[in-house]
């Protein structure tokens, strides 16, 4: 009698996971069903244009910018960056790099353009490079250099960065990516400490944002996640951004990506 | 002047799949801006689709609508090479036609 009951239990319990998905499943689903149609194709085209387009006061294109694979190359630069560059003798994710084409380039001011809000004037043009850039690696692996010794330099700053704990809630990036199987609200939350798969975390970035409508740069991720942790925003392109970026970006290396992914 | 739409029309048997991606900011008229002055509503009122010329669907649309609208349907008996172009208009008059080859 007593088993009996105890299997019909059990039936009972998986007729009840068969009808309730996990809310990561329900999640995934949400996520396959708009990324057929992701408009983070929208603003890929807006940023073929702009690359092409001659703008600023110097009238030239950024057809001549040099991500990292000589002058021109976008094809690939995404998921090999940020990377050391010998021009300007830092390490430059791929925002801050755009900032130094569209400075010599085509005049315009980086100082500028690193002070305008997110989505408005030249940060909106940001939106659409950083989208079609991004999408010209997608499906390639990550595999950012660290051949050089500021690299390496840079992924051991990123890594402080990562586990500098402070602000009145006393957070670090750690406390919610340091560890497997953690979440906000619903939200599981990749571990980036290490490869957290093809597609997640670093992988993900730019994405396309649902709930705000708007493309997010992996410099406005960043500066969202230090607004949840209560810090002090960092600068746009500063070098702690990017040190994260590499750190990130080194650790998730083999990993697919699928930028301008498609968030909630 | 808006944004082009991107456009994908592809045929099996004799249906043929249109997926449309509209860039528009689809304003409800309900948001107020950050110095409490309410957004006035700018949405796309009515879509039309046509296939070689002839219509084949219009739609009305509401506020309800997400910013940059996708839309799906099926055409039946367009084949490769067939045109299928869309257009919307919204409610300031602003308007947008594209067109798309079906593959």
């Amino acid at each position: 009698m007593r088993r009996l009951l105890a299997t019909s239990l059990l039936a009972a319990l998986s007729a009840a996971a068969f009808g309730q998905k996990s809310a990561a499943d329900g999640i995934a689903e949400y996520r396959a069903m708009l990324a057929d149609g992701n408009p983070a194709e929208l603003f890929e085209a807006k940023g073929e244009d702009l690359w092409k387009k001659k703008r600023g006061p110097k009238n030239a294109s950024l057809e001549q910018c040099d991500l990292g694979k000589g002058p021109g190359v976008v094809k690939g630069a995404w998921v090999e960056m940020p990377r050391y560059f010998a021009d300007t003798g830092r390490v430059q994710d791929l925002e801050s790099r755009l900032l130094t084409c569209m400075e010599t380039l085509q005049g315009l001011s980086a100082k500028e353009i690193a002070a305008t809000p997110f989505g408005k004037g030249e940060q909106a043009s940001m939106e659409g490079l950083v989208a079609w850039i991004s999408a010209e690696s997608r499906g390639k692996k990550l595999n950012l250099p660290q051949a050089h010794a500021e690299e390496r330099r840079m992924f051991e700053m990123g890594k402080r960065a990562f586990f500098f704990r402070g602000g009145p809630m006393d957070f670090s990036c750690a406390s919610c990516h340091g560890e497997e199987g953690k979440r906000i609200r619903l939200q599981d939350l990749p571990n980036l400490t290490k490869n957290p798969g093809d597609g997640i975390g670093f992988a993900a970035w730019p994405a396309y944002r649902v709930s705000s409508g708007e493309l997010w740069s992996m410099q406005r991720r960043l500066n969202d996640c230090y607004r949840q942790q209560r810090f002090p925003y960092p600068g746009y392109a500063s070098d702690v951004t990017i040190a994260l970026g590499v750190y990130m970006g080194v650790n998730a290396k083999g990993a697919e990506s699928i930028a301008p992914a498609i968030k909630r | 002047m808006a944004d082009p739409m991107r456009i994908r029309a592809q045929a099996a048997g004799d249906k043929t799949t249109v997926r449309v991606l509209m860039s528009h900011e689809m304003e409800t008229g309900q948001r107020k801006d950050a110095a409490g002055k309410v957004i006035p509503a700018w949405f796309i009122q009515e879509v039309t689709a046509n296939h070689n010329g002839k219509p084949v669907m219009t739609a009305q649309w509401g506020p309800s609508v997400a910013k940059n609208p996708f839309l799906q349907f099926v055409i039946k008996g367009a084949k490769a090479g067939d045109k299928v172009a869309i257009a919307w208009k919204d409610n300031k008059g602003d308007s947008r036609t594209d067109e798309a080859t079906v593959s």
